[in-house]
C-alpha cells in the first residue's frame, strides 16, 4: 500500500501537478528522492492528454500457431472444474490470423519534455482457473495494478523484476485483492506464481500512456498522442518483437499493421 | 509541490533513517570493506558482487547476487531493501542451510560494518531511502491450544502445497520451485530447524511469514494479515506451530550408537511402534566431495538411527527426510534444473554429468571388513585395497538388501553370502523409515560379526535418486560405533543382596561370640574376687 503511494506521489510531481497539488497528498512519507528516472520533467504545467492523435492496427499471425502446452491441473480440482477442456496454458493465441496479447507500444518519439497525465485508474489483474487474466498488460509507472484471486486456492503472485523493486505477496484466499505499483520503466516485468509453476503474466512498465495489449481479433488502438513520428514496438512473450515507423498528423491517425510468422517461416 | 514541502518530505524521509545508516556509494574501488570482501567473500560472491565466484557454480543455493540488492532475510517489508542490521546479522550469523558461514568470529565489528557498505554499493538500489523494519508485536504465549491452532491455519493457509502435510518440504509444488535466478530450490524442511535460513526463534519464523525470503517463492502474509484473511495471532500460531516440528535443540551428535537389549520379540517392521520407544542418534551427513564425482548439493544433511538386538539379531531403524520417493515423474522437472545447474564434475577420463534418468533412493551402512580399533579404521569413504570395508545397500526399487565389498570410493563386489542382511521400507510425507535386521552372529568368518559389549565401527551414505543421486553422487558420514549393549545379567541384582545378608550374618556372629567372651570374662573375674 505504502509503495503504491509512494510511487504515486512521484508519479504526480513527474506530471508536474504543481497547482494541483497544493499539499492535498503532502504530510505523507515520501522518499524525497527526485521523481522517477527518466520522467518527463517535472515543471511542465499540462496534465490534459498530449494531443487527439490516434494509432491503431492489427497483429497478424502467419503460419501455423506453435501448439499450447497442456496443463495438468489435477492438484488443483478447483482450478480445474473452471476449465470446460482440458486446460492450456495460451501462450499464443491466434484466431484467423491475428494475434492476441501482443503488447504495443510507443518506444520512441515522443516530444522531449512532454509531461504526460498521470495513470490513476487500477488495472486488474485476475487469477482465475489458476490461470493469470490478462496475460500480457501494460501500466504507467505508478499505476496502481489489482491483483484479484478469483480461485478458492492459495496463490503467491510474485514479480521478478531487473529494474524495479519485485515483490511476492501470498493470497490465500479467494476474492482477496492486493495492489502494487511499479516506479520505474521497464519493458517487461514477469510475474509468477511460484505454487501453480505454469502461471505467468507480463506486465510493460511505461513512463506513459501510450500502450495498448492486442485482442483477440488482433487490433489495438493507442489514443492522446501528439503529432509526431513514432517508433511502435509490438512485443509477445514466446514470439519476440517487431516495430514499425508511423507518422501521427494533427488529431489524425495512423496504422500500425505489424506481423508475426511461425518461427522457421 | 511548494519547495517548502518538498522540503518537510525530504525531511521526513531522512528522519526515517536509521540511526548510523551506513553509506551505500563510496567509490568501490576506495571503499574500506573491499579488502575485506576481496578476501573472505569474493571466491563464493565474485568480485563484482554478482554471486558468481570461483565456487558457486557447484553450490545451490548459488552464493547471493548483490547487484540486484534481493535479500532473503529481512525485517523489511516483501521486496524492500533490507536494513543494515538484516545485512549484518547475515554475515554475522551465516545463513543457515548453506555454505555461508557466519563471521562475527573471524572478523572485527569495524570490518564487518565496511563489508555492510560495501555490499550496498554493488547496487544502486541502495540509493534509495533506508526502508524502516516492519513493526510487529510480541509472541503469544503457547501451549498445546496455540499448536492446534496454528496447524489448522497452516493447512488453511496451504502451506502444504510446498512445504508438505508433516512439513518436510514434500508439497506438491516443491519439484517446481526455483528461486530468481532460475536455480532449484527446496521448499525448507520445517523438521530441521537448525537449517532455517533466518534462524529459528518463533519469532524469526513469525518474520519470515511477514516478510517472505525475497529471491525465492516463500511469499509475504502480510497483505492477508492487512487483508483480515488470517489475524495476527494466528501467523504467530503457524510460527509456533512450525516451531514445534522440529526438536527443541539442535540434535547432539553421539559417537556410538547403543543398540539396547530387548526381551522378546525384535519390531516387525519400520514403522512398528515399538521403535518409538528407541533411543534415536543423529548423524549428520555431507555432500561426498573428496572422489570425483563430487556432490556438492545433496539432499539429506542427516539420519536418524535406532536399534536393539535380542541376543541372536540386531534391527537397525533408519529414518530420513527425502521430499521425493525416486524415481518419480513429478520430480523428472527438478532433475531437469539439477542437470543444467550443477557442472559435470569428470573424472580423469570420464565425461560425468548428472545423469538424466532418476535412479532409485539408496541407503548405504558400511563396516569395516576386518575386527578393527580406532586407529585402523578403514577409510571412511568406501575403504580400501588394505583395508576393505563390508557395505549393506538398501534400494527403493524394491529390490533385496545387498551386501558386498569395497576397495575404495565408488567400489562394490557383490558378495554371495554376506551377513544375513535384510529388510525394506516405507515413505511417507517426505520420509523413509527402512529397518534392518541381521544375526549377531555370522557364518563367513572372513565378515565382522557382533558381539553384546564390542563397538564396531559403522558409517551412512544416502543418495536420493530425483536429485541426480546415485554412485558417488550423494551423501556421507564419516565414521561412528553401533555397540550392541550386554544384557544386564541377574548376578547384579542378586549380588549385592547376597553379600549384604552375608555380612548381616557374619555380623551377628561376630557379635555374639564378643559377647560370650565378654560374659565369660566377667564371671572368671567375679570368680577370682
Amino acid at each position: 500500500m505504502k509503495r503504491a503511494l509512494l510511487s504515486g506521489i512521484l508519479v504526480i510531481g513527474a506530471a508536474g501537478v504543481v497547482a494541483a497539488c497544493g499539499g492535498g497528498d503532502g504530510g505523507e512519507a515520501a522518499s524525497g528522492d527526485a521523481p522517477a528516472a527518466g520522467a518527463p520533467a517535472s515543471d511542465a504545467p499540462a496534465a490534459a492528454p498530449l494531443g487527439s492523435g490516434t494509432i491503431t492496427g492489427t497483429i497478424s499471425f502467419t503460419g501455423t500457431p506453435p501448439q499450447n502446452p497442456t496443463i495438468d491441473m489435477a492438484e488443483e480440482p478447483d482450478c480445474k472444474a473452471k476449465h470446460a477442456s482440458a486446460p492450456v496454458d495460451p501462450q499464443v493465441v491466434v484466431a484467423n490470423g491475428k494475434l492476441a496479447n501482443a503488447i504495443v507500444y510507443v518506444k520512441s518519439g515522443l516530444p522531449a519534455g512532454a509531461a504526460v497525465p498521470a495513470a490513476t485508474t487500477p488495472v486488474v489483474l485476475d487469477q482465475d482457473g489458476c490461470l493469470y487474466e490478462p496475460r500480457a498488460l501494460a501500466v504507467m509507472t505508478g499505476q496502481p495494478i489489482e491483483i484479484r484471486n478469483s480461485d478458492p486456492v492459495l496463490h503467491n503472485i510474485k514479480a521478478v523484476p531487473k529494474v524495479n523493486r519485485g515483490f511476492n505477496v501470498s493470497q490465500p484466499s479467494q476474492g482477496m485483492k492486493t495492489t502494487r505499483s511499479f516506479d520505474k520503466a521497464e519493458t517487461m516485468v514477469p510475474l509468477e506464481c511460484s505454487v501453480h509453476g505454469w502461471m505467468h503474466a507480463n506486465v510493460a512498465v511505461l513512463e506513459h500512456p501510450y500502450h495498448a495489449v492486442s485482442g483477440p481479433d488482433g487490433t489495438f488502438s493507442i489514443t492522446g498522442l501528439p503529432a509526431g513520428t513514432y517508433e511502435v514496438e509490438a512485443w509477445h512473450e514466446k514470439l519476440g518483437t517487431r516495430t514499425a515507423q508511423v507518422t501521427v498528423p494533427e488529431a489524425g491517425s495512423a496504422t500500425a499493421d505489424l506481423s508475426f510468422a511461425a518461427s522457421g517461416s | 509541490m511548494s519547495s517548502a514541502s518538498r522540503a518537510a518530505v525530504a525531511l521526513a524521509a531522512i528522519a526515517t533513517l536509521p540511526a548510523g545508516a551506513i553509506a551505500a556509494q563510496a567509490a568501490p574501488a576506495s571503499h574500506p570493506g573491499k579488502p575485506v570482501y576481496d578476501r573472505w567473500c569474493a571466491a563464493c560472491h565474485g568480485d563484482r558482487g554478482a554471486g558468481d565466484g570461483e565456487g558457486a557454480a557447484h553450490m545451490l543455493p548459488r552464493p547471493r547476487d548483490f547487484t540486484r540488492a534481493i535479500y532473503q532475510i529481512r525485517t523489511t517489508a516483501s521486496g524492500e531493501l533490507p536494513t543494515d542490521a538484516d545485512i549484518l546479522r547475515v554475515i554475522d550469523v551465516g545463513v543457515p542451510g548453506t555454505a555461508m558461514p557466519g563471521w562475527r568470529e573471524q572478523l572485527t565489528d569495524r570490518q564487518r560494518a565496511d563489508l555492510v557498505g560495501y555490499l550496498k554499493s554493488f547496487s544502486p538500489d541502495f540509493e534509495r531511502a533506508a526502508p524502516a523494519p516492519i513493526s510487529i508485536g510480541e509472541e503469544p504465549a503457547g501451549g498445546a491450544d496455540a499448536l492446534a491452532e496454528g496447524k489448522r491455519v497452516y493447512d488453511q493457509l496451504e502451506c502444504f502445497k510446498c512445504h508438505g502435510r508433516e512439513g518436510r518440504g514434500d508439497g506438491t509444488s516443491a519439484p517446481t520451485l526455483a528461486d530468481d535466478w532460475d536455480q532449484p530450490i527446496r521448499a525448507a524442511d520445517l523438521t530441521e530447524s537448525w537449517t532455517f535460513n533466518g534462524g529459528d526463534a518463533v519469532a524469526d519464523i513469525y518474520l519470515r511469514l511477514r516478510t517472505g525470503l525475497d529471491g525465492t517463492p516463500m511469499p509475504s502474509f502480510s497483505d492477508a494479515v492487512e487483508a483480515k484473511i488470517v489475524t495476527d495471532e494466528q501467523l504467530w500460531r503457524v510460527a509456533q506451530y512450525v516451531r514445534s516440528l522440529s526438536p527443541e535443540r539442535p540434535p547432539r551428535v553421539r559417537e556410538v550408537i547403543r543398540a539396547a537389549r530387548v526381551e522378546g520379540a525384535l519390531p516387525a517392521g519400520p514403522a512398528d511402534t515399538a521403535w518409538s520407544a528407541v533411543e534415536a542418534y543423529y548423524v549428520p551427513l555431507v555432500g561426498q566431495v573428496v572422489a570425483r564425482p563430487r556432490w556438492f548439493v545433496p539432499t539429506v544433511d542427516g539420519i536418524w538411527v535406532q536399534a536393539v538386538h535380542d541376543g541372536r539379531s540386531i534391527a537397525m531403524r533408519l529414518a530420513w527426510s527425502d521430499p521425493s520417493r525416486s524415481p518419480d515423474p513429478a520430480w523428472d522437472e527438478w532433475l531437469g534444473r539439477i542437470r543444467a545447474g550443477v557442472p559435470a564434475d569428470p573424472g580423469p577420463g570420464r565425461a560425468d554429468s548428472v545423469p538424466a534418468a532418476q535412479g532409485p533412493d539408496r541407503l548405504t551402512l558400511q563396516f569395516p571388513q576386518r575386527p578393527t580399533d580406532d586407529s585402523e579404521r578403514p577409510y571412511f569413504l568406501g575403504g580400501s585395497r588394505r583395508r576393505p570395508v563390508h557395505l549393506v545397500r538398501w534400494s527403493s526399487g524394491g529390490a533385496a538388501v545387498e551386501e558386498g565389498l569395497g576397495t575404495g570410493p565408488g567400489s562394490f563386489a557383490p558378495l554371495a553370502g554376506g551377513t544375513g542382511f535384510a529388510g525394506g521400507g516405507e515413505w511417507r510425507d517426505g520420509r523413509w523409515l527402512v529397518q534392518l535386521t541381521r544375526p549377531l552372529a555370522v557364518r563367513d568368518s572372513t565378515l565382522p560379526g557382533l558381539t553384546p559389549g564390542t563397538a564396531v565401527p559403522i558409517a551412512f551414505a544416502l543418495a536420493d535418486g530425483s536429485n541426480g543421486e546415485g554412485g558417488l553422487r550423494g551423501s556421507v558420514s564419516t565414521w561412528y560405533a553401533i555397540h550392541p549393549d550386554v544384557p544386564t545379567p541377574t548376578r547384579v541384582y542378586v549380588q549385592p543382596v547376597v553379600a549384604a545378608l552375608l555380612a548381616a550374618g557374619l555380623g551377628v556372629v561376630v557379635v555374639g561370640r564378643a559377647q560370650r567372651r565378654q560374659r565369660g570374662e566377667r564371671r572368671l573375674t567375679s570368680e577370682e574376687s
